[in-house]
């Protein structure tokens, strides 16, 4: 079963069913972890990241709702949605209860580092007593063997005076040393998946650097696959081995690291790449990318990144793009979804940058347009 | 404090617990609460009334039930043995004394020539019975029906209130529904109601209180926990597979604690206060258990010749429902960060 991803998600779709309307936040996104391997999610915020993240550990609340797909987890369903008789969506039988998934995945298999580490544990608590509740509920130690297991994971993730440290507040901890302390949480119940929602967004560059060589070390030595959720792209640079990027609840392009950054092929992944600057790269200013991603209740007709696309014409309006599978090599895949890469015609129409301004017509498009 | 960006493995920008001034837990409370000088005044009333009541417990309560075995019995153990010995009986007409009469130093109607003595210093009923020690024995009821009744509301009210707040949705509504009915029925109706259909004594006095009184804890927990389950915490600990139980209880309760902890020593006068009146009603303790309430019942009709007999209960209701209050004030004050210098 080497050939087996460690998850594997398809067709995911998340719903939120609110007043004002229904919001697809994850609307049909697939892709695959191998073992070992670091997986980015790469995004604007409200692309949909953080939602997909949760879907997969079916952590989703009301009014929220996972409406399709599978994800496979080491060959288990853990997301299984299949259409009911009353063509209501509804779990497969195939797929883990509430219950086997909190006893079976949620923990000693999946973990899940927080994006802020001032929120994400609990100030009532001493960092060791959470740590030691997190390592007895999904290792089957007693608690004096949790404790110590706890005291060496923090010594592992470079806790100073661990023991001593064990007994203190989470107020008593610094941003840094608190991320370290979530990266201790998570790798104390030994999974095999980590999903690292933004870790390093509330950090400064340096402990962000200091966090990220730190968990290189620990993937390498605990073989540990990670999900990288992040906006970041000179981390994902750093760290991923592979990258997703999603837009408005797609996944417009997936690539092995080298071939997204070398072998751009999505305009959105291109102009999120200009708009940073590059080591490898120099140029004169950099280029935002316009506008402010559309509302995911009410998106875009055609393809969904048509409204702020330098590249747009009026096929993409009507055209909703599909994966096609663009790579060079055979060993890697490339797969991108733009109307550019599919024959209906996308040579022959015309650009569309005028009108998308009149459509959505939003100040900041209007601001942009006439700096252009 | 610095707040230093930069650290390094073997130098934290922070130093050890011992040197940061920690900011959570009881000794924290307790010390901010010490700086406060009416909380103190009030500690002091309730420790004090605490310790009569533990007191009148062991002599009436304890005795008493050991009393029942010839073992302790044969060793002098009995109800009241410690009133007889250094006082009198609280609870058996006397006899021999005479009643109304004023505390002392003072006159009354009744005896405008003759000033009460050190023997009944605040005098004594209309039975001849010592006032004093009846006041003295009145406090286990007094603060017993304060903390148990508070501790029910407290208790259901917690559990109701954060399981509503926790799952929300139907859940939420049948339980706050449920809640709201009951805060819609007049409180002391409810209770007399209640005390009607189970019996009239101390006991469904309390649980009755206790349970007119559930809503206003679930309410005000509820109102915390949905700001605290969303927190990253609890969604930390329900992605670290913990169950809901424990989530409520352990993660998201203690986090959304503070405001209930204020609003049940406030709650403990208050049901003092209601429950000295529904024994005034006749609703509480029976005779001849001295209670404070029962005692201002006994006293209304001998208000004109002898008014001391009133004024005492009514002195002592007053001072245990300030202490607790000035309690609550300063843990308030203290569990509030707002406040904090």
């Amino acid at each position: 079963m080497t050939d087996e991803p460690l998850l594997k998600v398809e067709n995911l779709q998340t719903q939120f069913f609110t007043e004002e309307g229904t919001v697809r936040a994850v609307d049909g996104i697939s892709f695959e972890v191998n073992e070992g391997e670091i997986v980015g999610l790469v995004g604007e915020s409200g692309a949909g990241k953080s939602v997909a993240t949760s879907s997969i550990m079916r952590l989703v609340e009301t009014p929220g709702q996972i409406v399709g797909g599978t994800v496979t987890y080491k060959g288990t369903k853990i997301v299984d949605i299949e259409e009911g008789p009353d063509g209501q969506p509804r779990p497969s039988e195939e797929m883990l209860t509430d219950e086997e998934m909190r006893e079976q995945i949620r923990g000693n298999e999946i973990a899940i580092i927080f994006q802020d580490p001032m929120e994400a544990l609990n100030p009532v608590f001493k960092v060791g007593a959470q740590l030691r509740e997190f390592i007895e509920l999904n290792r089957d130690v007693g608690s004096a063997e949790a404790r110590e297991i706890a005291v060496d994971m923090l010594r592992e993730v470079g806790i100073p005076e661990p023991v001593k440290r064990y007994d203190s507040y989470p107020h008593q901890f610094s941003g840094g040393m608190r991320q370290r302390v979530l990266i201790a949480m998570a790798l104390a119940c030994e999974p095999s998946l980590i999903i690292a929602d933004e870790p390093t967004t509330a950090l400064d560059v340096t402990v962000e650097g200091q966090i990220i060589d730190l968990v290189h070390d620990l993937e390498a030595k605990y073989d540990t696959s990670f999900v990288w959720v992040t906006h970041d792209l000179g981390v994902v640079a750093e760290i991923c081995d592979r990258v997703n990027v999603m837009y408005l609840g797609e996944i417009i392009e997936s690539a092995d690291v080298d071939d997204l950054f070398h072998d751009t092929k999505h305009p959105y992944t291109e102009a999120l790449l200009q708009s940073i600057p590059r080591p490898d790269q120099t140029v004169e200013e950099l280029e935002p990318i316009v506008g402010v991603m559309p509302e995911a209740i009410n998106p875009p007709s055609g393809c969904r990144f048509h409204t702020r696309c330098p590249d747009a014409r009026t096929v993409c309006r009507e055209f909703h793009p599909t994966e096609q599978d663009v790579s060079e090599a055979v060993t890697a895949t490339h797969r991108v979804a733009c109307v550019k890469y599919e024959s209906i015609g996308y040579e022959d129409a015309r650009p569309l940058e005028t009108e998308a301004t009149d459509d959505f017509g939003s100040g900041l498009i209007d601001a942009s347009g006439e700096d252009a | 404090m610095s707040n230093a960006t930069y650290e390094t493995d073997t130098d934290p920008d922070t130093d050890g617990p011992a040197a940061v001034e920690s900011r959570v837990g009881w000794r924290y409370t307790i010390s901010q609460v010490k700086r406060d000088p009416t909380a103190v005044a009030g500690l002091v009333i309730v420790a004090f009334m605490t310790t009569v009541a533990n007191i009148a417990f062991v002599d009436d309560v304890l005795f008493g039930f050991l009393g029942q075995y010839a073992f302790f019995a044969n060793r002098g153990i009995e109800q009241f043995v410690l009133a007889e010995t250094f006082w009198v009986n609280p609870e058996v007409d006397p006899g021999t004394n005479q009643i109304l009469r004023p505390p002392v130093f003072m006159t009354n109607e009744l005896y405008p020539e003759q000033p009460g003595t050190m023997a009944h210093p605040l005098g004594t009923d209309h039975r001849g019975r010592d006032v004093l020690v009846r006041l003295f024995y009145g406090t286990r009821i007094a603060i017993t029906v304060g903390i148990v009744s508070t501790g029910i509301a407290l208790v259901v009210g917690t559990v109701v209130g954060a399981v509503a707040g926790y799952y929300g949705g139907w859940v939420d509504d049948a339980l706050m529904r449920a809640s709201e009915t009951l805060y819609a029925i007049p409180f002391l109706v409810l209770v007399i109601a209640f005390m009607t259909a189970f019996g009239r004594d101390l006991t469904f006095a309390m649980v009755g209180v206790g349970i007119a009184t559930i809503p206003s804890f679930a309410r005000l927990i509820r109102s915390r926990v949905l700001s605290v389950r969303e927190e990253d915490y609890v969604e930390a600990a329900r992605s670290a597979g913990v169950r809901d139980r424990n989530v409520i209880f352990r993660h998201v309760v203690p986090n959304s604690f503070a405001p209930v902890l204020v609003q049940a020593t406030l709650q403990v006068g208050v049901n003092i206060l209601i429950i000295a009146g529904l024994s005034f009603l006749g609703y509480g303790a029976q005779p001849p258990t001295a209670s404070w309430g029962q005692m201002l019942n006994n006293s209304k009709e001998y208000m004109l010749p002898n008014p001391w007999f009133s004024i005492w209960p009514g002195i002592a209701i007053l001072v245990t429902v300030v202490g607790f209050n000035l309690i609550g004030d300063g843990l308030r004050d203290a569990l509030d960060p707002r406040i904090n210098n």
